[in-house]
């Protein structure tokens, strides 16, 4: 329990390193091939669905737009149903205020499902110092946990490693695992076993939440493998972590975002269980339920007319799955619970570019543009990838953080960003429609200052070009 | 305490300062042009086929049977399964538990304790209602569907819906459900992708899901 992706190098020596990595890969390129597969298939069987993501999109820009009424309508409709909201300016308090609440009830063990948000604030180990263990219970999770390893995927965050490794690490560190075999089902029957009398044992569970519905206070939790539902309904106390921009207005909502999420995320038509509960119920579930709502650089996010769209997010890892980066270098390169195209933009924008890893980041793609085409809410990744990179150059000012050449076509790029009626006039010049980088994988030769720019960092990789071969090419 | 609310939502106001103090919520258009799936009646023999079929592809066991046989097939689907210490929650309707043995059943009234849950063989429930589309039963603790643990610690669900239960899409089903009470959305057994993505059927929820839809 002792990772953290604090200090991590940054992002071009990262991938370096996980590109030399052979077996990572391959177990990369299989999975996000077949995910990618599986999702175009059940969202091309919906002839609504880019109806569905401009619904999604607009409704994130409502509820984003007038974020301070929402959150306050969640929190009178939660307390109203018997919960109770807490408010965490950063990681740490959130973590405090968790710690404080665990230590309330008086338990010094509690089972977690699987959360973004309470990685991001490093909760668990704040647990530990207080003498308190959180079990992951998420198979990946639970996988990750027991190797002292780091998440590289949003959804299957166990994704770089193969069946013989996890048969490896669950003979090494269960309990009465010492002759599990190597298939999948007997794996996950050991993971079973494990869990299962944590699970009936509970007092505390703690999850984060999909979405949270400001006009009823309801919680929404989307999973699989019913590791939510134990967290959620057998333990006497609950403590979810969720961060504001999760809100959506109105309970008619959902019919968009649960169409929306599986499919793009695991690509099933409906994820096997979906629990929603508003506040307590007598005689059904905890007795007691504790909101806490974090922003942790969210307001900055939101601040940022550019970068607001990132809050959008619903974290289906759709983006992760098309990346031609993500797909190389794997997740663990991006030093952040949010890796591939989302992390790129979300992280410099939650944690600021005061590190290298984060300053380098927004330069962690081809600007391909795959990762807009298939996200549910519309994201324009390139475009806040760009916003981003001219900030970075912008802060750092010519110091060597990026290389030289770009540095100088950031100040070029910044000087027709920096006003409208350049940026259309080379958005027109270019032919590129509405964008400044063209999509599928072909980025066009941008006029006057910005054509350097184009030609030396982004670049398509000729095809038939291996990856590794163009990295190199263009990164070195 | 509520000193990291109030500045919370004032660094929200301070983020927003390009949105016009006039601007209301509802201002900011939001065109619902997705199909709600409004035409089709929801008792309709495609919806319900459709209905099955969806639910299958997860790996459930569904069929269809007429309301003259329910009370047979419940009873033949548990000891086909072996399955004997049943929970079945208050208000299951008597006609569809008919031929079950009284001896062995338990209603959960007063409340099982866990050790007692995850020592029955199945749970035998009703549903709120069922969407086609995505091949998903929706419960809400009403009549004979009991609280959340209920049909989640016990090994074997066996759900029992009336045909008129299966509305058509995603939409219909929530414009009917109150999310008040605390609902659970089930498609299919408990599943895990999580190793190489082999999808591998039941991890903690009820490794089996079987549906009867009586028409
Ligand atoms: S950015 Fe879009 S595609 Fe990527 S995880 Fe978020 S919602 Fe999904």
């Amino acid at each position: 329990m002792s990772s953290a992706f604090l200090g991590m190098p940054p992002f071009p020596q990262a991938a370096r390193r996980a590109l030399a990595d052979t077996q990572q890969r391959r177990n990369l390129a299989g999975a996000t091939r077949t995910i990618r597969h599986k999702r175009a298939e059940v969202v091309g069987e919906l002839p609504d669905w880019e109806e569905l993501r401009e619904a999604g999109r607009a409704l994130k820009e409502r509820t984003l737009r007038h974020l301070d009424h929402y959150l306050v309508q969640l929190e009178e409709r939660v307390t109203a149903a018997g919960g109770q909201v807490h408010w965490a300016r950063d990681a740490a308090e959130a973590n405090r205020i968790v710690t404080r609440l665990v230590q309330e009830t008086g338990e010094r063990e509690v089972v977690k499902v699987k959360s973004m948000t309470t990685q991001e604030t490093g909760l668990n180990r704040a647990l530990e110092t207080a003498g308190i263990t959180a079990y992951e219970t998420d198979l990946a999770e639970l996988i990750v946990q027991l190797g002292d390893d780091l998440p590289s995927h949003i959804l299957v965050p166990a994704i770089h490693r193969n069946r013989a490794e996890i048969r490896e690490l669950f003979r090494r560190t269960m309990p009465d695992a010492e002759g599990v075999g190597d298939d999948p089902a007997e794996l996950a029957e050991a993971a079973r076993r494990y869990l299962r009398q944590k699970f009936l044992r509970a007092k505390v569970g703690i999850s984060g939440a999909n979405f949270l519905v400001a006009e009823t206070g309801t919680a929404v939790v989307v999973e699989s493998e019913g590791n939510g539902r134990m967290c959620l309904t057998l333990p006497e106390t609950l403590i979810s972590v969720v961060g504001i921009e999760k809100v959506v207005p109105t309970w008619q909502d959902l019919e968009v975002y649960l169409q929306l999420l599986p499919r793009s995320s695991t690509g099933e038509r409906m994820n096997p269980y979906t629990s929603t509960w508003t506040g307590t119920q007598d005689g059904d579930g905890p007795r007691g339920f504790h909101l806490v709502l974090l922003d942790g650089g969210r307001t900055d996010t939101l601040a940022d007319r550019i970068g607001r769209q990132t809050l959008n997010c619903i974290r289906c890892s759709a983006c992760l799955n098309v990346c031609p980066v993500y797909e190389r270098t794997g997740g663990h390169a991006y030093g952040s619970v949010y890796p591939g195209p989302i992390g790129a933009v979300l992280n410099p924008q939650l944690r600021g570019t005061g590190t290298e890893t984060d300053r380098s980041l927004p330069f962690a793609s081809t600007l391909c543009g795959a990762c807009y085409e298939v996200c549910p809410v519309k994201i324009d990744i390139p475009e806040v990838l760009v916003h981003l990179r001219a900030r970075v150059v912008e802060e750092t000012g010519g110091r060597r953080h990026t290389p030289t050449p770009e540095a100088v076509a950031m100040r070029a790029a910044r000087w027709v960003f920096s006003s409208p009626a350049r940026l259309s006039a080379a958005q027109r010049l270019a032919a590129l429609g509405s964008r400044v980088v063209a999509r599928r994988g072909r980025i066009a030769r941008l006029p006057g200052p910005l054509a350097g720019w184009t030609d030396a960092r982004d670049a398509p990789a000729p095809a038939g070009e291996p990856f590794r071969q163009w990295w190199e090419r263009t990164h070195r | 305490m509520s000193t990291a609310r109030d500045e919370i939502l004032a660094r929200v106001r301070a983020a927003l300062a390009d949105v016009p103090e006039s601007e209301r919520p509802a201002d900011v258009p939001v065109k619902r042009a997705y199909a709600t799936g409004g035409d089709q009646p929801g008792s309709a023999p495609e919806t319900v086929a459709l209905f099955t079929e969806r639910l299958a592809d997860y790996g459930a066991t569904v069929r269809t049977v007429s309301s003259g046989r329910a009370a047979t097939e419940v009873a033949r689907t548990l000891a086909s399964r072996g399955a004997s210490r049943l929970v079945v929650p208050r208000w299951f309707p008597p006609a569809w538990s008919a031929q079950l043995a009284a001896a062995g059943m338990r209603s959960d009234e007063p409340p099982l304790s866990v050790d007692e849950l995850d020592a029955v063989d199945a749970v035998v429930t009703t549903a709120a209602l069922a969407i086609a589309e995505t091949g998903t039963l929706v419960l809400d603790g009403g009549p004979g569907q009991g609280r959340r643990a209920v049909t989640l610690v016990p090994d074997f669900h066996l759900c029992v819906l009336r045909a008129d239960q299966v509305v058509a899409s995603v939409p219909q089903a929530l414009s009917r459900l109150d999310p008040l009470r605390p609902l659970t959305f089930v498609s299919g057994p408990s599943a895990t992708s999580d190793i190489e993505l082999e999808r591998v059927a039941g991890v903690h929820g009820p490794r089996t899901l079987e549906v009867l839809v009586v028409r």
